[in-house]
């Protein structure tokens, strides 16, 4: 079977969310649990980290398409960082980056939800 | 899950159920890469394949997890040709819609995106479905093809 995990760490008010493994239709809910535990505790500012993500299928990609009006709505986003070029491939393919941001380093990411802190302040 | 050698093309059966993609992943990465195809190619067929066993076991077979899946798959005239059968509810691929990025953003949902990487990712992708008796969906792909 094929092995997905994902881990959380806060960053400010920022949450990173780190995908490993192979993200298909049995594995996105452990994805779509991530999103709604996050939504749960009011945290809306996400950044996902595609650094180890081997592959994504349809099914994976909806899971971001789930989530994504109900975190911009609470002024939140979720943005992507750290994709290979396969995966972004596919992202691209299917037309998503017109939908999300998505980022070399999720230093880039975290630094654009700072400077969206700093304008709103 | 049998597998079964044929002299030109192999043979796997699984049940419908989602923890069965990544073997059906791992058959064609087999097959496709002792038949000298290029990795990159090998993902794109692997995603088609699996795309197209994720609408059977969501659609065709609504989740139920005991209907048969069988993923046959051969190589001649420099051509990968995989056949994938099912015994579920009937399919009209013209009923599918063509993805549309806006709309999913307010639906919450995507639909039609499968259907999509499968006919982008591969040369031919054919649908037959004889409503009570089967469905069959076959995708092909040239060892020298662009993509």
């Amino acid at each position: 079977m094929a092995e997905f995990n994902t881990s959380v760490k806060d960053q400010g008010d920022v949450s990173l969310l780190y995908l490993n493994g192979y993200l298909d239709a049995h594995t996105a809910s452990v994805l779509e649990n991530n999103f709604s535990d996050l939504i749960a505790k009011d945290k809306f500012k996400i950044v996902v980290n595609f650094k180890d993500l081997v592959y994504i299928s349809s099914a994976g990609l909806g899971v971001f398409m789930a989530f994504i009006e109900k975190i911009r709505e609470n002024n939140g986003d979720i943005k992507l960082t750290s994709m290979s070029d396969k995966v972004y491939n596919i992202f691209d393919l299917l037309g998503f980056p017109l939908l999300y941001e998505i980022y070399k380093s999720e230093d880039e990411a975290v630094k654009k939800f700072e400077e969206i802190n700093k304008l709103e302040k | 899950m049998k597998s079964k050698s044929k002299i030109k093309g192999k043979e796997l059966q699984v049940k419908s159920r989602t923890e069965n993609l990544s073997k059906i992943r791992e058959f064609i990465q087999d097959f496709a890469s002792s038949a000298g195809f290029n990795q990159d190619t090998i993902d794109n067929m692997m995603l088609a394949v699996d795309e197209a066993c994720t609408n059977i076991i969501k659609h065709a077979y609504k989740l139920y997890p005991d209907g048969e899946i069988i993923i046959k798959i051969k190589y001649e005239n420099k051509k990968l040709i995989i056949t994938i059968i099912d015994y579920g509810n009937a399919f009209q691929p013209e009923s599918i819609p063509e993805p549309n990025i806006q709309e999913y953003y307010h639906q919450h949902r995507v639909g039609g995106l499968g259907m999509y990487l499968m006919k982008t990712l591969m040369d031919d992708v054919k649908y037959v479905s004889i409503p009570g008796k089967y469905n069959q969906v076959l995708l092909s792909k040239r060892l020298n093809s662009s993509r």
